[in-house]
């Protein structure tokens, strides 16, 4: 009785596998669902195109890269520049020739050859306290200035948006300046590297820090209130300083981007898509919806991002950022950097 | 997997069976090569993980042996031994009391002292942290009744560290042990503990003189358990901050992008949980054979006032942080969204897609499970038990980890389906393993067998095996025994074995994030993937749903009895 039951439940779900329709578009993202699926609502609206998707977190590029030939994958979506370039040294795109897309999206923030597209970008800035930090201006280096010991909070070192950043200070000034920095980082911290961005902006209001970094979409997700009143209170608490580096160059950004995917076999449909999340309407909607700087010039960005002050995008360019991530990676270790 | 037939000589009737009985059950092959399947499918993602390892040099290993894995390891051992403490203390503490003694609020508690087992750790982590965070509502209250203003003025126990961790977790499973203690100690008669009485033991000592070597088996057991899941934990250990060596397989992984890095640390891992495995069975081997007679209740003590206060104290509290607190908060949380914006869209198909996973997943394992069992003990082949050790694989090591190893042969298999379906017939059918979600069943199946399999094995044990020699002398097949005897006899650990299973893969996140069809969400991604985004607070409701959803069996299991 029981195994035939068994039987039939996995004759029905071997029957339910997905047929590869003409009409469907398949999307695998590590970008959380609630950010990504305003966007495909409205492509599936305007086009009659299905958008199926599977959130993976961890592992995205493995499962591709081993779903092989008959992968059903069309659209690569990810966070991060290191996550992007992965995707294209393990071969698991295709170039994309589009002339929307390249009008669209400014020469550095796309692949020349048309295998990645950033579709919006993060600035990671400082949350200070409002009415216990008067600087109007710091740079990154000063969180580990002595007069903020025990007074800085931050995620995990070893967290994407952190290597990032440390990245770029090791593409800069080298791996000893920088290591040099984050052990005067870690001799300020208030509390153990953890939690998440919206966490150093609660602590603060809680008067547990002074200063820390976070990214810059979450000051909106917290002030517009998305998150409750609650959280209206911790973004109300912070003043947000868009810092550079000691060079003064700009400040340091990370993209959310996506790429066709090599044996994608609606590719037709995977190239729509991109070129509708390039569009204005797209670019609105990662704008009003998530937060994030549009790429897309002549976007405006939310209202609650715009006054946050003028964002000059430091020049690095992102490849000698990915080039350093490893090292940022380990570096994070050497010092201890997560207790 | 605990071999019985090692474990103790058959009895007196066994022996005196007919040889025509000793020839059919050393002709019999079906359990040893039901064994072997599965076993060789355990090794699948072992092979999975062994061809990613030797593709990579060895690269990440002299940064991680000199910054990171010293430290991870001695993290990974406070955190096992740490959380086997908690659940060793409050599960055959409460056990101990609800079946022997007679105090206010016994009957709840006997059921309620299980619901903690439906939170997921990584809940109770995100609870716990706003509960005592300085804004939260517990100092938010002890500030106002100590008048004082300043969120500094009063320190708190900091979450994010070790203890933290052992606390949440050992909050979470201590009722591996305590489940199966109070098992045994329904089963077996006081009587020894009452003599002992009589010749003038106080109760320290007969608590650790007779009490607890009865119940050591099962504790053992429950013990095992608490450890491998431990060894899984990712979400609530990140979450707080540890770096245990599960978080640095993690790292090495997605921040190092370095699959073939993380699976060599991972497959060292899974050497060093075998081994620790494998001495256990030793030394299991060598504990007294238990007898398998069943007795009614006996001797309970009705316990004085003062008594009967501390014990309701003892059982109140860990149902109190493990469930009252987190549960409570929660239910604020989901309320409030629920207020804000109603029931968020998908959820329900959420809900109905972790029940009909995590059913398919308890049938599958039980059935499985069963089959190990029997096979086991009646075997006569020697290669059996180590067999069916290897079929518990799939629990030894992180699910992330089980996750990945599967995919290469799973996707490999499904190509080559895929190829010889389009030469046949030129259709493209993709992936239909994948895409069908049997890849993700395997791998939960794989997953949680052994912990149908254990309870299964040590259901069977107390079923004597002169039972089996008499049925045998009179003409029953072995199929016969099975379903007539067996069976019957086995309904309890059967529904523990299902339930227990079923609650593990409605929270079970790992493998169900990286192996899930497209537009497949459960309960536990949707909630992660909240989570992920930072807003915990809008993953309540599935939380909620988690937490409701898994105590239902589990009360149904306990009152039931």
């Amino acid at each position: 009785m029981t195994t035939r039951f068994i039987g039939a439940a996995l004759l029905g779900l071997a029957l339910a596998t997905p047929a590869l329709a003409d009409g469907t578009v398949n999307i695998y993202t590590t970008r959380e669902p609630a950010l990504i699926q305003p966007l495909l609502d409205s492509f599936t609206a305007d086009t009659g195109i299905a958008a199926k998707v599977v959130f993976v977190k961890e592992g995205l590029a493995q499962r591709v890269e081993t779903e092989g030939a008959n992968s059903p994958a069309d659209l690569l979506s990810v966070v991060d520049y290191g996550n992007l370039i992965e995707l294209v040294d393990r071969g698991l795109t295709q170039p994309v020739d589009s002339a929307a897309l390249n009008e669209a999206i400014p020469a550095n923030l796309r692949d020349p050859a048309g295998n990645w597209f950033a579709l919006s970008m993060r600035a990671r800035v400082i949350y200070a306290a409002k009415d216990r930090v008067t600087d109007e201006t710091l740079t990154y280096e000063d969180l580990a200035d002595p007069r903020f010991k025990g007074e800085v909070c931050i995620r995990s070192g070893q967290h994407p948006y952190n290597t990032s950043l440390i990245a770029a200070m090791i593409a800069k000034d080298g791996v000893d300046a920088t290591r040099t920095w984050l052990e005067g980082v870690k001799a300020n911290l208030a509390r153990k590297a953890g939690g998440g961005d919206r966490d150093v902006a609660r602590d603060i209001l809680a008067n547990l820090c002074d200063v820390g970094i976070g990214n810059s979409y979450y000051v909106g997700l917290m002030r517009s209130g998305a998150g409750g009143e609650e959280q209206k209170a911790w973004g109300e608490a912070i003043r947000v300083i868009l810092p550079t580096f000691k060079d003064k160059a700009g400040t340091h950004v990370n993209i959310s981007g996506a790429a066709v995917a090599k044996n994608a076999p609606n590719r037709d449909n995977a190239v729509k898509l991109l070129e509708y999340l390039a569009s204005e309407k797209a670019q609105e909607i990662y704008a009003k919806a998530n937060f994030e700087y549009p790429v897309r010039p002549g976007v405006a960005a939310d209202p609650i991002i715009a006054a946050l002050g003028p964002l000059t995008v430091d020049p690095l360019p992102l490849t000698d950022i990915a080039k350093h991530r490893v090292e940022a990676s380990e570096l994070v270790d050497a010092v201890g950097f997560d207790g | 997997m605990q071999s019985a037939s090692t474990a103790e000589a058959p009895p007196a009737a066994f022996n005196a069976a007919p040889s025509p009985v000793r020839r059919l059950l050393a002709t019999d092959r079906r359990g040893f090569v039901f064994c072997l399947v599965v076993a060789g499918l355990a090794l699948l993602p072992v092979a999975g993980l062994v061809s990613f390892a030797i593709g990579g040099g060895g690269r990440v290993w002299p940064s991680l042996i000199a910054n990171v894995l010293p430290r991870a390891a001695l993290t990974t051992a406070t955190l096992l031994i740490g959380v086997a403490l908690v659940a060793a203390l409050v599960g055959i503490g409460t056990a101990f009391l609800v079946a022997r003694c007679r105090f206010p609020g016994r009957s709840v508690f006997e059921w309620a002292l299980l619901l903690p087992l439906a939170m997921p750790t990584y809940v109770m982590a995100y609870a716990w942290l706003d509960v005592i965070h300085p804004l939260g509502p517990l100092p938010t209250i002890l500030r106002a009744l100590l008048g004082i203003d300043d969120p500094r003025g009063l320190p708190l126990p900091e979450l994010r560290s070790a203890g933290g961790a052992i606390f949440v977790i050992g909050l979470v499973l201590y009722p591996y042990v305590y489940l199966p203690v109070r098992a045994l100690l329904l089963m077996r008669s006081a009587a020894l503990g009452e003599a002992a009485r009589t010749l003038g033991a106080g109760p320290l000592r007969i608590f650790f003189g007779v009490s607890l070597p009865t119940v050591w088996p099962a504790a053992a057991l429950g013990l095992a358990l608490v450890m491998l899941e431990t060894l899984n934990d990712i979400g609530a250990s990140e979450f707080l901050g540890i770096r245990t060596l599960t978080v640095a397989v993690y790292t090495t992984w997605t921040v190092r992008g370095s699959i073939e890095g993380a699976s060599q640390i991972a497959l060292a891992m899974l050497a060093i949980v075998v081994l620790v495995m494998a001495l256990g069975r030793l030394a299991r081997r060598n504990l007294p054979a238990q007898s398998g007679r069943t007795q009614r209740r006996t001797s309970e003590r009705r316990l004085r006032p003062l008594g009967g206060s501390l014990a309701f104290g003892a059982c109140a509290l860990p149902i109190l942080l493990g469930f009252g607190v987190p549960g409570s908060y929660l239910a604020g949380a989901a309320l409030s969204r629920f207020m804000e914006r109603g029931i968020p869209a998908g959820l329900l198909s959420a809900a109905l897609n972790s029940v009909v996973l995590a059913g398919l997943t308890a049938a599958i394992t039980v059935a499985a499970g069963l089959a190990l069992a029997i096979a086991v003990r009646g075997a006569r082949n020697p290669a059996v038990a180590p067999l069916a050790g290897v079929a518990g694989l799939g629990y030894a090591m992180p699910g992330t980890v089980l996750a990945v190893g599967l995919l290469v042969p799973v996707a490999a298999l499904d190509n080559r389906i895929a190829d010889l379906v389009r030469a046949m017939t030129g259709e493209a059918i993709g992936l239909v393993l994948i895409g069908s979600g049997a890849a993700l069943l395997l791998a939960l199946s794989l997953r949680f067998l052994t912990i149908s399999a254990r309870t299964l094995d040590a259901g069977l044990e107390r079923i004597s095996r002169s039972i089996d020699g008499a049925a045998q002398s009179l003409g029953a097949s072995r199929r016969r025994i099975a379903r007539d005897i067996h069976l019957p006899l086995l309904a309890p650990p059967l529904a523990s074995a299902a339930i227990l299973v079923f609650v593990d893969a409605m929270k079970e996140l790992p493998a169900t994030l990286l192996l899930r069809p497209l537009d497949f969400e459960t309960l536990a991604t949707s909630l992660y993937g909240e989570a992920a985004r930072g807003t915990h607070e809008d993953g309540a409701m599935a939380a909620l749903m988690i937490v409701l959803v898994g105590l239902a069996p589990v009360i149904a299991l306990i009152r039931r009895r």
